[in-house]
């Protein structure tokens, strides 16, 4: 008897275990939006819109949240990573590539991951890592060292480890890869060290690379004639942050990052291509469908690394696929992503390096004399920081930097293999001079450079115009990214600390609490056992919150 | 309250304008007058460096052990008469010469280090830090407001450990023009609470939804934004330009290059 029970307990475990650890196939992804107790990609579908259907939370109980957990980092450093969450298991990274499976109900942990990135490798704005995909039994991870790492799901071990790029020539790794069909796609970042840049398709089982397509097209290629001489084999162009998938075009899309050397624009005539483009890819052949470039020649390292938002909308009376694009120029566009067409753009901030887009929204230049102050700055109107688009409300909301300047300069450098290359520097515009200015992250808990060197603004803008519906304005700048949900609310963060919660309608502030660390991700929300969590990594701590019991 | 920060920016755009971006154009050289060296001085002082100290002290100044010219790192020497004398009358057995120079090649020199080696560069002249500091604590009136090393009021920034923090040029644009040089985050604020407290301070910190303030009691507090009834940022410090002459200016300046917040002597 005691025997039998002891059996069915086991054979009820392994029935419980098949049960909990479901594959998650394609078409899984594809239809993310019908399992919203998930978060399936790095931004949340293949639209990345970061909306999700959940309504638990709302506008009137939202004062009712409480903290349910808390996850600590080990290691120091912005973390930017964001979270996977599959049938209440939490996948999430750590600096340098460590990989963490996590319980979403307690946050305890299952098991750990940690590859140990080539000593070579470099990257110019801190170890970063932002997240893994995951696809049927697997979790995968780009690593610092230019590897594409492919986990078992279950019990995280290793299962094979690939190439992407060289790290001996500064190739890397930061963004969550995305999982299309059979394959992971990844793009290499390196656009302060002389890379040329690429996005790459790997075989999802095996490892093995299926396609690459340079970000700078090679000699005979359409577009190569926009760089002069060997430029183009060290132009930059990076691709660090994960794009978007439209399985109706069979099209990934890929923000592309700024040319190099970075400053120094008139070492690199012509336009550049493609770098500060939008790329749309072939998923299966990676064969570039077309392009569309938002800064020609860009001289103030405005990569548009931004994620590709997709929505079909009702633009101005006419259905369109559209892409909507707050760029890290100062300019919102929406384009028709069948096409590449530019339907909007319009400046969100203060812009003065173009006077105005022509009637294809090529920017006008204005460089600024020597000494001048350019907007927007150096980190841009916006940045990597995922936006997030309603159906509800019609509005794409995201992170813009306000009153924020800075100052270049150029200089001549010859390019040295898997060295800095960067033709110049700048400094950032400061009320008074030696005061401390805005930077990469928050460097010091008392804010004593003041929103007169730059302040957020969280924006809600209308695609069918490019004009700002309304603002919600904070202090110091935010690198957060957004999240908006079915009950109306958007739910962001900023390097104060403070985790807001606000009427994605009205921009009214419902909620906010003090978390004490620098807000640098979107957060996600996921349900388990029938309760909503929302999932916000402020400082070195992961923390869910969800409504009271 | 947004009325106040349009207001503000606006000005400080065009301080930016006139002395961030072109610390040494031609209105601002005026209008600092004698209290630095010119241009023509720096640029002399170049040609004089490169004939008569480069030998030793090396091109960029740094070849004599514990000396950085460039930097402002001297074995003694602290005011620009210690260097004037250093030069003119020599030092350490005859290892430092004596130099007969001319009073324009002697100040000119002096100058060169001052700006760093950049002949482009702004020398602000250094006086002696002694009378700087019976000036900071008497006729200048800079103690009543500012603490050092433990001694003084709390209400405006603590200076124990302003030589390290500041360049000379900057210490002397807060003597001379302190609305200019003021960082912001020390912008006096005024506040009425709801229960019509009125609180005048200083701020230390603040966000999104609250500030933090030393007060002219020199209480710590922390009030939420949403709260106040007027919050007013000034533009202006509560501190004048001073009234000292130039050469008591080099001599304060002198003075607050010796805070480096290593406390007082014992």
């Amino acid at each position: 008897m005691k025997m039998i029970s002891r059996v069915a307990a086991i054979l009820g475990i392994c029935l419980a275990s098949s049960a909990s650890f479901a594959q998650v196939p394609y078409e899984r992804i594809l239809n993310a939006e019908q399992e919203p107790h998930n978060w399936l990609t790095y931004n949340g579908g293949y639209m990345s819109q970061r909306y999700s259907q959940l309504d638990q939370i709302t506008r009137d109980n939202v004062g009712d949240l409480e903290l349910k957990w808390v996850l600590q980092n080990q290691v120091f450093g912005a973390w930017q990573s964001n979270p996977i969450v599959v049938d209440g298991i939490m996948y999430v990274t750590e600096r340098p590539n460590s990989v963490m499976a996590v319980d979403a109900i307690t946050g305890r942990m299952f098991w750990k991951y940690v590859h140990t990135p080539d000593e070579r490798s470099r990257v110019c704005c801190g170890a970063n890592n932002r997240g893994v995909a995951v696809l049927d039994d697997k979790v995968y991870m780009g690593t610092l060292d230019a590897r594409l790492v492919a986990l078992d799901r279950i019990n995280g071990e290793l299962l094979w480890n690939a190439e992407v790029g060289d790290v001996g020539l500064a190739y890397s790794v930061t963004m969550a890869p995305l999982a299309v069909k059979d394959k992971i796609i990844v793009g290499v970042g390196g656009g302060e060290f002389g890379i040329r840049g690429y996005v790459a398709a790997f075989d999802a089982e095996t490892g093995a690379q299926v396609w690459r397509t340079y970000t700078i097209p090679g000699p005979g290629e359409p577009g190569h004639d926009t760089w002069q001489g060997d430029d183009w084999m060290y132009g930059g162009a990076p691709v660090w942050i994960t794009g978007s998938f439209d399985p109706e075009q069979n099209l990934t899309f890929w923000g592309v990052g700024n040319p190099g050397p970075d400053w120094n624009a008139e070492q690199r005539p012509g336009d550049n291509l493609y770098s500060d483009s939008v790329i749309a890819l072939d998923a299966d052949s990676g064969e570039l469908a077309w392009y569309f470039q938002f800064t020609p020649n860009d001289a103030y390292d405005y990569d548009s690394v931004q994620v590709p938002l997709l929505a079909d909308i009702n633009w101005n009376g006419t259905p369109k696929k559209a892409m909507m694009w707050a760029n890290r120029n100062g300019y919102f566009y929406v384009l028709d992503r069948t096409t590449g067409e530019c339907l909007v753009g319009e400046p969100y901030v203060r812009v003065n390096w173009s006077s105005g887009l022509d009637e294809n929204c090529r920017p006008i230049p204005t460089p600024q004399p020597d000494g001048m102050p350019t907007y927007p700055g150096n980190q841009g109107g916006t940045n990597w920081y995922p936006p997030s688009y309603s159906p509800r409300t019609g509005l794409f909301y995201f992170s813009a930097w306000e009153d924020y300047a800075t100052i270049y300069y150029s200089e001549d450098q010859e390019y040295t293999p898997g060295r800095a290359f960067l033709g110049g520097g700048f400094s950032v515009l400061a009320p008074t001079q030696g005061a401390p200015t805005i930077g990469i992250g928050r460097t010091n808990p008392v804010n004593n450079w003041t929103n007169e060197v730059g302040h957020a603004s969280l924006k809600a803008m209308d695609p069918n115009t490019g004009a700002e519906v309304w603002e919600f304005e904070q202090y110091d700048v935010s690198d957060s990214g957004m999240l908006t949900t079915a009950s109306d609310l958007l739910i962001t963060g900023g390097r104060e600390g403070y985790f807001h919660v606000l009427d994605a309608r009205s921009g009214e502030l419902l909620y906010h609490k003090n978390l004490g660390g620098q807000i640098v991700m979107a957060p996600v929300t996921y349900m388990v056992d029938g309760v909503q969590y929302v999932s916000i990594i402020s400082g070195n701590s992961l923390f869910n919150f969800a409504l009271k019991d | 309250m947004s009325h106040l920060f349009q207001h503000r920016r606006a000005r400080y755009c065009a301080l930016v304008l006139l002395l961030g971006l072109f610390p040494v154009n031609q209105s601002t050289a005026q209008e600092l007058g004698d209290h630095q060296y010119t241009t023509e001085a720096i640029q002399a002082g170049l040609r004089v460096y490169s004939r008569e100290c480069a030998l030793c002290h090396g091109p960029q100044g740094d070849l004599v052990s514990g000396i950085n010219l460039r930097r402002g790192q001297f074995r003694t020497a602290q005011s620009d008469d210690d260097l004037r004398s250093v030069i003119t009358e020599g030092r350490a057995q005859g290892q430092m010469p004596a130099f007969n120079l001319r009073e324009a090649e002697l100040s000119g020199v002096i100058a060169y280090i001052r700006a760093g080696f950049d002949p482009d560069g702004v020398a602000v002249r250094i006086g002696n830090p002694q009378r700087g500091e019976a000036l900071f604590n008497g006729k200048g009136e800079c103690s009543q407001c500012h603490r050092v090393n433990g001694i003084g009021p709390r209400t405006a920034p603590d200076l124990s450990s302003i030589g390290v923090l500041r360049t000379p040029a900057s210490l002397q644009l807060n003597l001379l023009d302190p609305a200019a040089a003021i960082l912001p985050i020390n912008r006096p604020v005024r506040i009425v609470t709801r229960n019509e407290e009125t609180i005048i301070g200083r701020r230390l910190n603040e966000d999104t939804y609250t500030v933090q303030l030393i007060d002219s009691q020199e209480r710590l507090r922390s009030l939420i934004k949403e709260e106040l009834v007027t919050y007013e940022i000034s533009d202006l410090p509560s501190k004048q330009p001073t009234n000292l002459s130039a050469d008591e200016v080099a001599d304060v300046v002198a003075y607050l290059l010796t805070l480096n917040g290593q406390g007082a002597e014992q």
